[in-house]
């Protein structure tokens, strides 16, 4: 529930970092636990380890860097906003993903229900070395794919196999 | 020629009319209201009004008081109402911004709380409603700090009576860009939320979510916990220990404005054993009169009030009858001038008035459950207040007549003892013996 500061935690955090985050930003200086950036609204939250799984669960608008890996079903549901992942994702990346945009810079274990990679264009790069140069970090942003909804789950359909 | 008609009691016409749509459609109906099947319910129970052994308040002199207080476990400013009658959440996007503006303006005039449901606060409900419970679900559409300063209460939703287990869920005709924008989804999508909250898991979590609801508000306001019912005895100690103010239990009779069919018949338990247990729960736990209970699911009538109170409640919640006062179900609206009938619209929606549960579809002929425009505009805040504050009085009426003849001056005194069950099941699912018997089944020792 943040809103406006600026948080930097020197170490670890447990589940649930800078949940429902409204604005502001959060920094983590080591790992994060699973559910990191829930249901946040706006801000900004950076992890520079690794972030279990479920790193931002329905997310809403908020922007979430992490600088290595994220753990399964990462961006579940996510509505809106961007997850930058600069290491490997786990099972079921973006499962469900609604709006919110994931750029992902390692490998993919598997994708979630209605995910897709696509291409990256302009506009993509700029907002992934906007977000990168936030938080100091240099990889260059043509090294990230694009993971967002293939929005086949938007309206209830017979055709999508149990993917409900 | 002589045609049989012996119907399959298993695999009856409206079994097979399932099976049929299930084949044609590969998908599992989806619809509104309550479970629609016969359960035991508060109709099992009567009350053992006064006679020689016992002696009734006059219906005019003598008073028989109904303020309620909700939240003194903690908060500072527990939440103060003039009836043990409050209104359940039901979100702005399943009704429409009038039918809100309407249930907080009659709220507000016969001294009761509303709650804003799976959409958030609207200004047109927190402007109406004097008392406004602000709930935390786990989609957490537009949930923020500043609406949550302005509330009077708090409610975390674990779970509703029509779906214990289940998300909430919007159907795409609704998903307006009004909603839409407040929920931060796409304009017309099927809206499926999720479950459990996206924060934390179990019952020691819960624990420091209240605490951080607390610290938010500064400790000011009372947060309530909402359990589906299911395994009410554990659920309610968990959330008792997890340092709930009040608890809110919803039984299997409760309402949806859209969920799965197989969800609303067969899961959670009636609210009439629902209700025991977790009387039961608080008791063992040593904490009635310091935790309040609020039941609902399927809540009608004031005798269904009285009864309620009766077996340890200390207040109840009502969301179908709201929208059945509000004309839901009825053949005609009024538009201010004249009585229009809609029967033809039901019709279309493939049923008629009286047999609705299609809020799913946002084509309320009634405009209870909608977002368009024109169907909207067919009930106005001004009747849709009058209508429900006279509702909501005669559901008071009706308490207090029945308190007043079990010699009660106060409506929480009315008791267990006041109460005898018709039915052998009711009996044992609210532990008061069956009528004309000392018998109370399942009790230890009989």
């Amino acid at each position: 529930m943040n809103k406006q500061a600026k948080i930097i935690v020197h170490g670890n955090v447990g589940w649930s970092v800078a949940e429902n985050i409204i604005s502001g930003q959060v920094w983590i200086k080591g790992f994060a636990s699973q559910c990191a950036g829930a249901s946040g609204h706006g801000g900004l939250l950076f992890i520079e380890g690794s972030s279990s799984s479920r790193c931002g669960i329905s997310m809403k608008g908020c922007d979430i860097v992490v600088g290595e890996d994220v753990g399964h079903m990462s961006a579940f549901m996510a509505q809106a906003g961007h997850l930058v992942i600069c290491g490997n994702a786990g099972a079921g990346l973006g499962d469900s993903i609604y709006e919110a945009i994931i750029y992902i810079r390692g490998k993919i274990h598997s994708l979630g229900s209605d995910a897709q990679e696509e291409p990256m264009r302009e506009h993509d790069y700029e907002r992934v070395k906007n977000l990168l140069n936030q938080t100091g970090i240099n990889y260059s942003p043509k090294e990230f794919k694009r993971v967002a909804s293939a929005k086949k789950l938007y309206q209830w359909n017979v055709d999508a196999h149990q993917e409900y | 020629m002589k045609i049989d008609h012996e119907e399959n009691s298993l695999y009856n016409q409206q079994i097979i009319q399932y099976i049929h749509r299930a084949a044609q459609k590969g998908l599992y109906d989806i619809r509104g209201l309550g479970a629609k099947r016969k359960v035991p319910s508060f109709d099992d129970l009567v009350f053992l009004t006064a006679s020689s052994s016992r002696y009734p308040l006059e219906g005019y002199r003598e008073k028989c008081l109904t303020q309620t207080l909700l939240g003194t476990r903690h908060a500072k400013k527990p939440v103060s109402l003039k009836i043990p009658i409050t209104i359940a959440g039901m979100s702005f996007g399943s009704l429409s911004a009038n039918v809100k503006e309407s249930i907080g303006r009659a709220a507000t005039k016969i001294g009761t709380s509303t709650t804003t449901g799976d959409g958030g606060m609207t200004p047109e409900e927190r402007t109406s409603s004097k008392t406004l419970v602000y709930q935390c679900l786990p989609s957490r559409y537009g949930f923020n700090p500043d609406d949550m300063r302005q509330a009077d209460a708090i409610e975390i939703v674990l779970g509703q009576g029509a779906k214990p287990g289940g998300g909430g869920m919007l159907l795409g005709l609704k998903v307006s860009p009004r909603v839409a924008k407040m929920r931060t989804l796409p304009e017309g999508i099927d809206q499926r939320s999720a479950c459990r909250h996206p924060d934390w898991v179990g019952p020691d979590d819960l624990t420091i979510k209240i605490n951080e609801l607390r610290e938010i508000t500064d400790w000011q306001i009372p947060i309530y916990v909402k359990l589906g019912a299911t395994r009410v005895n554990d659920d309610v100690k968990l959330a008792v220990k997890a340092g709930a103010d009040v608890i809110v239990l919803d039984g299997m009779q409760g309402g949806t404005a859209a969920t799965q069919q197989v969800f609303i018949e067969h899961a959670g338990i009636p609210t009439l054993p629902a209700l025991r247990q977790a009387i039961e729960a608080l008791d063992e736990m040593d904490v009635l009169g310091e935790i309040q209970l609020i039941i609902s699911g399927g809540i009608r009538t004031g005798a269904d009030v009285a009864k309620a109170l009766a077996m340890g409640a200390d207040a109840v919640s009502i969301g179908q009858a709201v929208l059945m006062a509000l004309g839901c179900n009825s053949k005609s609206y009024f538009d201010g001038q004249q009585t229009i009938n809609v029967e033809e619209e039901y019709q279309k929606l493939g049923t008629a008035p009286g047999y609705c549960h299609h809020c799913e579809t946002g084509l309320c002929p009634v405009g209870v459950t909608t977002q368009l425009p024109d169907l909207e505009k067919r009930l106005q805040p001004d009747w849709g207040e009058r209508r429900l504050t006279n509702y909501l009085q005669t559901l008071n009426m009706e308490l207090t007549t029945l308190a007043r003849a079990c010699g009660k001056s106060n409506v929480h005194h009315l008791e267990r003892e006041d109460l005898v069950a018709l039915t052998v099941e009711a009996a044992a699912m609210a532990k008061v013996p069956l009528a004309g018997t000392d018998w109370i089944p399942g009790a230890k020792g009989i």
